[in-house]
């Protein structure tokens, strides 16, 4: 036994930034102070705060460091594992006060959240499944297998109101009822991991930390609906995720939770993994069976809804790996508990990834119904640089933009759905007055572009003018008539594409012109762009009062556009000059604007 | 793994083990005083057993946690035991062995055991 836990982050963000190297130097230095057999260093998955990775927690303490270095190592070691004695000057400077030391739940970033699909994210080791039994894990499977008939638990999920995370937002316990109504001598669990969206981590991040959660939930699944055989389909993308559902699913046959007659009940289920190669398209239910099947990833025309048909023409449920995590606290806390949190029709928590122009990057969950208020200024700490809040982006290249005065609406499938955008799987890129709306729309719809599978024609080749059209107003060459094209495809597209894709492709567009639409009307009449992005309308120029002819910019310009002699004002040639803003980052005079 | 028991048998081992790792500001605090002094004096076995008896007993209310110098260098190796609402009870020149008793009466029977705290005329 071990008196003192060292959970270090083994998440993407943390291996990124060097959490390795921190693990073997920390192995190292309780070898040679003799701590080995006192000291446990554990790697868990995601803790949420990437931003200040790589992140240790020391337990019984509860000491919370963030970005710690190699060379911090030792001191810990030597003061805080030996002695006793916090490195205070190594911890998250939010736990820091002048009473002494906060807990780290306490602290902005983590009193707001409340964890359900995360509670074991950052705090267990995922490869080792006595450590998920330890938290309660599988005792859901077992209380269904040996309490609760199929029935039981699907009405328990109906209760429970829990939506899909995935998300459209579809209520989970109906998708099963309706998979379990249908007769067939085979059916099927799968599993999307396919997590495609620009920004979203939140799945990987659970497959990361959790990966029993998923496995034990698509075993409940299973039971419910009668179905024997599981799949996971995760892009390749995600090596470590796939790493450790690998060793889970192992680890799980071994102890009887997956395989023949699980607990010794009459139920068989096992699970496969398969893995994706990241075409975005393959989030979509449809494409995603298509190519488990082993074609090429392509959706088909619903109905027939997997519920009936799905995966080899066999009835089928898939769920997202977000709503598989809440279902194991379900089972055992009961609908009611779930029930409880969030809002009248969203019910539970959410996790959302947090990115942009936001101080605390990183995971979160938050109950249903928290304003965006709240994510931003209070959990993300803000935006940084003194900048203001324009809009927060969520849903990815299917979703859309929240202005500054949608600030105080409460997040929930049918609020955002109102405001013109959507919950998506729960990615949030959060975006200054340094970000051009326009330029925005374009890189989303340069996204649908690039993922459009091309089966169907206004997806394809709507996409395709979308861009070409945005591309025009970014550069200045667009006139009013582009823009009336432009809804008119929005429209276009929504009706007739054949898959979510493509239905779903003009929201960046709609909501921009929806609550930016000055910004466009900018660009197309008065071609300027108001935050200072597209680069076709910029001009640099020097003001001549300011220019103290340092020849600092002159130096750092890549095309020699600037000129000037030494102690005289400076002047930009425009038409040399490529506007990269080199010159702009290094005038210490403020002499160089943008307009 | 067959049965229902044998998971509740890897649960609640692995309980008192992941219980280190949970934050509960209603715990009791068992703090042990590990400077040079502490050290010197033999304070490592006495935290390590007090650490693995709590653990695997299972006594989740307890941490068992390490602090620097109490400033009594003479009874080192020292473990004070803070109970939410009670006094500090201070046990002074520990060993592995005493400990044991500690962790037995104090902890698991709630009987302070006089004869090695602070104030025991034994000294």
């Amino acid at each position: 036994m071990y008196r003192s836990h060292v959970l270090v982050c083994g998440g993407t963000g943390c291996t990124s930034s060097g959490c390795e190297k921190i693990i073997q130097a920390l192995n190292k230095e309780l070898k040679s102070n003799n701590l080995e057999n006192e000291v446990s260093v554990v790697k868990t998955g995601c803790h949420g705060l990437c931003a200040l990775g790589p992140i240790m927690i020391v337990y019984p303490e509860a000491s919370f460091y963030s970005m710690v270095k190699e060379e911090d190592v030792p001191e810990i070691v030597s003061e805080h594992l030996l002695k006793g004695r916090v490195v205070s000057r190594l911890l998250y400077d939010e736990t820091v006060t002048e009473e002494g030391i906060k807990h780290l739940k306490d602290t902005d970033f983590y009193k707001k959240q409340h964890r359900i699909a995360l509670r074991n994210c950052g705090v267990i080791n995922p490869e080792l499944i006595d450590e998920y039994i330890g938290t309660h894990g599988y005792e859901a499977l077992g209380k269904v297998l040996t309490e609760m008939t199929a029935d039981d638990v699907i009405q328990t999920l109906l209760d429970s109101g829990l939506r899909g995370r995935g998300g459209a937002g579809f209520p989970t316990g109906l998708k099963w009822k309706f998979a379990k109504g249908n007769d067939a001598d085979q059916k099927y669990v799968c599993c999307n991991a396919d997590e495609g969206d620009p920004g979203a981590f939140m799945d990987r991040s659970v497959l990361e930390g959790d990966p029993h959660v998923v496995l034990e939930a698509m075993t409940i699944a299973g039971y419910a609906i009668g179905a024997s055989q599981g799949y996971i389909y995760i892009r390749a993308e995600y090596p470590i995720a796939v790493e450790r559902l690998k060793i889970a699913i192992d680890q799980a046959r071994e102890y009887g939770l997956l395989g023949k007659n699980i607990f010794g009940s009459d139920f068989s289920f096992d699970i496969d993994l398969r893995l994706g190669a990241g075409a975005f398209v393959c989030g979509e239910e449809t494409a995603l069976m298509t190519s488990i099947e082993g074609n090429r990833g392509e959706p088909r025309p619903r109905p027939p809804f997997p519920a009936l048909k799905g995966l080899f023409g066999k009835p089928t449920i898939l769920n997202n790996v977000e709503t598989y995590a809440n279902i194991p606290q379900i089972i055992l806390n009961g609908a009611d508990w779930f029930a409880s949190m969030g809002t009248e029709k969203s019910k539970g928590t959410k996790v959302f990834a947090l990115g942009g122009k936001i101080k605390n990057t990183g995971l979160v969950e938050i109950p249903m119904g928290t304003t965006l208020r709240e994510i931003v200024d209070e959990i993300g700490g803000g935006i940084p640089n003194g900048k203001k809040f324009k809009a927060a982006q969520t849903g990815g290249p299917s979703g859309g933009c929240i202005p500054a005065e949608c600030f105080d609406v409460k997040i929930d499938f049918d609020n955002l759905i109102e405001i013109g955008s959507m919950m998506g799987s729960g990615g949030l890129i959060v975006m200054d007055e340094d970000n051009c709306m326009v330029d925005i729309a374009k890189f989303f719809l340069e996204f649908t572009v690039e993922e459009s599978c091309g089966k169907c024609a206004p997806c394809r080749i709507g996409t395709k003018r979308m861009y070409e059209i945005l591309e025009k107003i970014t550069e200045g060459k667009a006139d009013m008539d582009d823009l009336v094209k432009l809804e008119e495809l929005c429209e276009h597209l929504k009706e007739n594409s054949l898959c979510a894709l493509g239905q779903t492709a003009p929201n960046p567009v709609i909501s921009t012109l929806h609550y930016f639409r000055d910004e466009y009307i900018a660009h197309i009449v008065d071609k300027k762009c108001p935050a200072g992005v597209c680069k076709s309308l910029l001009t640099f120029k020097i003001i001549p009062d300011k220019c103290r002819g340092c020849t600092l910019c002159a130096r750092v310009c890549p095309n020699d556009a600037i000129i000037g002699k030494v102690k005289e004002a400076h002047i930009i040639d425009p038409v040399k000059c490529v506007k990269c803003g080199a010159c702009v980052e290094k005038c210490r005079f403020d002499a160089i604007i943008k307009e | 793994m067959k049965s229902l028991e044998e998971l509740k048998a890897i649960r609640e081992k692995m309980q008192g083990q992941i219980g280190i790792r949970e934050e509960d500001a209603l715990q009791t605090r068992v703090v042990v005083g590990m400077a040079t002094c502490g050290i010197a004096s033999g304070a490592r076995p006495v935290l390590n057993k007090l650490s693995d008896m709590v653990q695997e007993k299972n006594l989740n209310y307890i941490l068992v946690t390490q602090t620097g110098c109490i400033g009594l260098c003479q009874y080192e190796p020292i473990v004070e035991v803070m109970e939410p609402g009670k006094e500090k009870i201070t046990y002074v020149k520990m060993t592995p062995e005493k400990a044991e008793e500690v962790v037995e009466q104090h902890f698991v029977r709630g009987q302070v055991v006089g004869k090695y705290t602070l104030n025991s005329e034994n000294l």
